[in-house]
């Protein structure tokens, strides 16, 4: 299989992709670590008249502390998401999502930037970024804007980004003290991408009880859900067995999920269930006040 | 710069197992097509064409990719190994030899991908666990299912590497 035919440039600056971009327009698409839009110009999906290469463009990896926050540049690959120092210390729920995208060669060769701005309703990003309430930073020629996680993923592979906009930065806010960050997930074996997975951020106080959680479910709609039920029922709570239990029964009640040959709606539902209370009660144990 | 028109060929330089090469490309030319067609480089395989099965694994500076979902115009600049770069002259890789000394082959079709996938892996990992083995290789196929030999020759690799690195 091979992409239909594309012009292509490999800019040296964010300043220059910009520029290519807005010339460009709507014809153009932005080339990351390329393990969605190579694929789906290989199946014909998408079939670009210029792909415009990040690849060249310096200062877009890595991952620093900035403040009190963690800023991750858009072309980090998932492998350096995973293994950083930084990201396992603060975001350990962030390190696990990393760890388990597809397999060690798209670990090697994916970004996280590219995995957020694809917004696949089966991508795990998505789902734990919008858990640590995370911030998306897009540059375009007239400056540069942030949009939460709460407000980027609008539908099935579809951002709240602008065709002339560069995703050039993910900034993690650091979770205060008392808190620990999850992400549990149910891959499907044949392709690894998520059937359901959780993601949960959950802040306690010394006595034991919860004073603050962030609870995201995948897989079950066009992109990450926000199990605000479950989120209600936990806040105030001791974080005991039982009280997890009882708000993690909750986490798909914001959902609708179609059913597919592999997985059926009531299934996908109550492995929501599942998944959420494995992500709460992980991220409670790391949770150390 | 301005993006060329459409199918304009473009220049690459890549350094492929140790060797210089300085070729022009169509934009939409698969590395793995490229490493196989316009260099002659065989070992690597096309097996799903769909990045599943790992036939096509090299390393790109340095890491296990696969080479049929990178275009041969990201790989500008680049070094690349093959499985043709990996034994020493007539000395295999150890990974080489203990797929010879595990049986860790039948159809031969994945054996250029796990052996990739393995020797990255005990470069970053020298001494794996058997789950950590089988973990590497989820991104390798293998048709003929000959699975536990192939974690075997892993394993007789790690043990002849002795937790150390082999200096490639």
């Amino acid at each position: 299989m091979f992409p239909a035919n594309f012009g292509y440039a490999a800019p040296r600056s964010v300043d220059e992709a910009l520029q290519l971009l807005s010339k460009h327009g709507e014809e153009a698409k932005l080339l990351a670590g390329g393990h969605s839009l190579i694929p789906a110009m290989k199946l014909r999906l998408s079939s670009p008249r210029t792909l415009i290469d990040l690849g060249a463009v310096p200062g877009l990896r890595g991952v620093r502390l900035d403040g009190n926050t963690l800023a991750i540049g858009a072309l980090t690959v998932h492998a350096d998401v995973g293994s950083s120092d930084l990201v396992r210390k603060h975001l350990p729920g962030l390190a696990e999502a990393a760890s388990v995208i597809g397999d060690v060669q798209v670990r090697n060769r994916g970004t996280i930037g590219g995995s957020v701005a694809h917004a696949d309703p089966a991508a795990d990003f998505p789902v734990i970024l919008t858990a640590l309430n995370a911030t998306f930073v897009l540059q375009s020629t007239g400056g540069s804007r942030t949009v939460t996680a709460d407000k980027f993923f609008v539908d099935y592979f579809t951002t709240a980004m602008e065709p002339n906009e560069i995703l050039t930065e993910i900034i993690v806010p650091l979770p205060p003290a008392g808190t620990g960050t999850a992400y549990a997930k149910l891959a499907h074996p044949a392709s690894g991408y998520v059937v359901v997975s959780a993601g949960a951020m959950i802040t306690r106080q010394p006595s034991g009880s919860c004073t603050a959680a962030r609870i995201t479910i995948g897989g079950l709609g066009s992109g990450p859900v926000r199990a605000v039920a479950s989120e209600t029922e936990l806040q105030g709570k001791a974080l005991n067995a039982q009280n997890i239990a009882a708000a993690a029964a909750k986490a798909a009640e914001e959902t609708d999920p179609d059913g597919d040959i592999y997985a059926g709606a009531d299934y996908k539902r109550h492995m929501a269930t599942v998944l959420a209370r494995r992500a709460i009660e992980a991220a409670v144990k790391r949770a150390v006040t | 710069m301005t993006a060329e028109p459409e199918n304009t060929a473009i220049p690459i330089k890549v350094t492929v197992n140790g060797v210089k090469h300085e070729a022009v490309v169509e934009p939409r030319t698969l590395l793995v097509y490229f490493l196989r067609e316009q260099l002659a480089l065989t070992g690597t395989h096309v097996g799903c064409d769909t990045s599943q099965c790992g036939a096509c694994t090299i390393h790109l500076n340095g890491r296990a990719v696969k080479s049929c979902t990178i275009l041969a115009v990201q790989a500008n600049g680049k070094e690349i190994t093959t499985i043709e770069g990996l034994a020493r002259g007539d000395a295999f890789h150890p990974v080489q030899e203990g797929f010879r000394e595990k049986h860790g082959l039948q159809c031969g079709y994945c054996t250029p991908g796990m052996i990739m996938t393995a020797a990255h892996l005990l470069e970053t990992n020298p001494d794996p666990s058997e789950e950590e083995i089988k973990h590497a290789l989820e991104g390798n196929l293998c048709r003929c299912t000959g699975y536990v030999n192939i974690v075997e020759s892993v394993k007789w690799a790690a043990q002849k590497m002795g937790g150390k690195n082999v200096s490639r």
